[in-house]
């Protein structure tokens, strides 16, 4: 299970990678994919949706349950990864890589406020 | 603190995903529920399903007792090691539990009951013992442990694993069991696959279940077990049933028995005075997401419920049971509340998957 130290992450399984243009790349972190077990159906917001810090945004199913992901800070949706939704089993080959949407953050200062790498395994026990 | 099978310690070191389940630490995964699931449906896997619990009643009057206990009628079990698949009603007609009866002799038979209602049944069947004034002696063996092998090459890599087994279990018939040393071998399952249910001592289990996994037999967890009884069609107890389904209502009519007239069962009174008042068939989603149980169901003829819903990864898209109006079809379309929304589904009728062949 790897997590890795360049990305922040939320309690609620989600990590944010901070782009050089300040907008947020969204994903669920390994320990949620290995939790859920073989993904198979994932439903991402449209781009232009204003969303709320923590209003769930997405599901994730997986062969045994539907998880909701939520937005880690407030802003707009930019993009949903359309690859993931084709082959959501990507999450589970490498969750770091099957980014699942961007966000516009409304204030870069919230960014601040996420977990980082010890702050989410800490969460994690 | 959850109960533990004597497989425990091999599940973990395994590196098997554990979870609770009915009261007890199974594994759900050992890595990808799909593998598994594939596995079972194309070669061989094996289930630890110790959990369930294995009952012996034995005594003059077994016979008329089980008659009287269960929809099914064990009457009709008259060759050695016949087993019947049945529920446990209550006198309302609801489901206590389904179980399948081993016939051994007129005097001895052996049940097996889910983990979940083990306890309820026990006590449900003590009761209806002395009530009955019955004679005869209800063992609960929890001494034994139980290995579910799956698959289209089951019965030959199991005959692999276990020196002698084949000589004692190649004439065995579907759901037909026979005693090989301390192993009792039945060919049923919980899959649509072929295979083999051992029930063997708690002490030989590790040990067989490695000969079993160096035979070529691959560990699969509960998730899986899931999954490939859903595609079977096979009820599950809880959620395809429970006290207050009526067998006739959840699709299990071919196992309520009212042949003999003079043959009076727990909650036949109730069966007999409700009829059949929604019947089970199957769901497919024809939009993307995935059922679940529990969701509305709209059909033409009025709302129905999904029982049990999952991804089905023989047919690559999503599967449903589902308790729908009297007067509903094979081929309807219907739609299901996922979420606020309503996606399209195509009414079938079960199994979706039998032998590794999609019916649907």
């Amino acid at each position: 299970m790897s997590t890795p130290n360049d990305l922040r992450y939320t309690a609620s399984h989600e990590w944010i990678r901070v782009e050089a243009d300040g907008t947020l790349t969204i994903g669920i972190t390994d320990h949620a994919q290995e939790a859920l077990g073989d993904v198979v159906f994932l439903e991402l917001p449209e781009a232009g949706r204003v969303v709320a810090k923590e209003e769930a945004i997405a599901v994730i199913e997986s062969v045994k349950a539907a998880s909701d992901i939520y937005a880690p800070v407030a802003g707009e949706i930019l993009e949903a990864n359309q690859a993931a939704v084709d082959a959501p089993e990507s999450v589970n080959a490498d969750a770091y890589a099957a980014w699942l949407f961007k966000l516009k953050p409304a204030n870069a200062a919230d960014v601040d406020g996420l977990l980082d790498a010890a702050g989410y395994q800490a969460a994690i026990g | 603190m959850s109960q533990q099978t004597p497989l425990h310690a091999t599940h973990v070191a395994a590196g098997a995903r554990m979870v609770d389940f009915a009261g007890w630490d199974m594994p759900v995964n050992y890595g990808s529920q799909i593998e598994e699931h594939h596995a079972v449906r194309r070669d061989a896997g094996m289930f630890d399903v110790s959990h369930m619990l294995a009952l012996d009643l034995e005594g003059a009057d077994a016979k008329a007792f089980l008659r009287g206990l269960i929809a099914n009628d064990v009457a009709k079990l008259v060759e050695p090691g016949k087993a019947i698949y049945s529920c446990m009603l209550n006198e309302q007609g609801g489901v206590i539990d389904d179980l399948i009866v081993y016939f051994l002799s007129d005097t001895t038979y052996r049940i097996v009951v889910n983990a979940g209602t083990a306890d309820k049944d026990l006590a449900w069947m003590r009761q209806r013992l002395a009530a009955t004034g019955t004679v005869a002696t209800l063992t609960a063996r929890r001494d034994l442990a139980m290995i579910a092998v799956q698959g289209p090459n089951a019965r030959n890599k199991t005959w692999a694993a276990i020196p002698g087994a084949e000589a004692a279990s190649t004439a065995l018939k579907v759901f037909q069991a026979a005693a090989f040393g301390d192993i009792f071998i039945a060919r049923t399952g919980y899959t649509g696959e072929d295979g083999f249910e051992l029930t063997l001592p708690a002490e030989q289990a590790a040990s067989t279940w490695a000969a079993l996994s160096a035979a070529g037999v691959k560990p699969c967890g509960l998730g899986a077990r899931d999954t490939l009884r859903l595609e079977a069609g096979m009820a599950l107890y809880g959620n395809d049933m429970d006290e207050t389904v009526s067998p006739l209502d959840a699709g299990l009519a071919w196992t309520v028995d009212f042949k003999d007239e003079n043959r009076d069962f727990v909650g036949k009174a109730a069966l007999v005075a409700n009829g059949s008042r929604q019947q089970a068939l199957g769901l497919i989603l024809e939009d993307k997401g995935i059922l679940r149980s529990h969701q509305k169901v709209f059909t033409a003829q009025g709302e129905g419920e999904t029982s049990s819903g999952s991804f089905s990864p023989t047919l690559e898209r999503s599967i449903a049971l589902a308790r729908l109006p009297l007067g509903v079809a094979a081929g309807d379309a219907v739609e299901v509340d996922i979420r606020g929304k309503r996606l399209k589904a195509r009414v079938v009728k079960a199994p979706f998957v039998r032998n590794g062949k999609a019916l649907v």
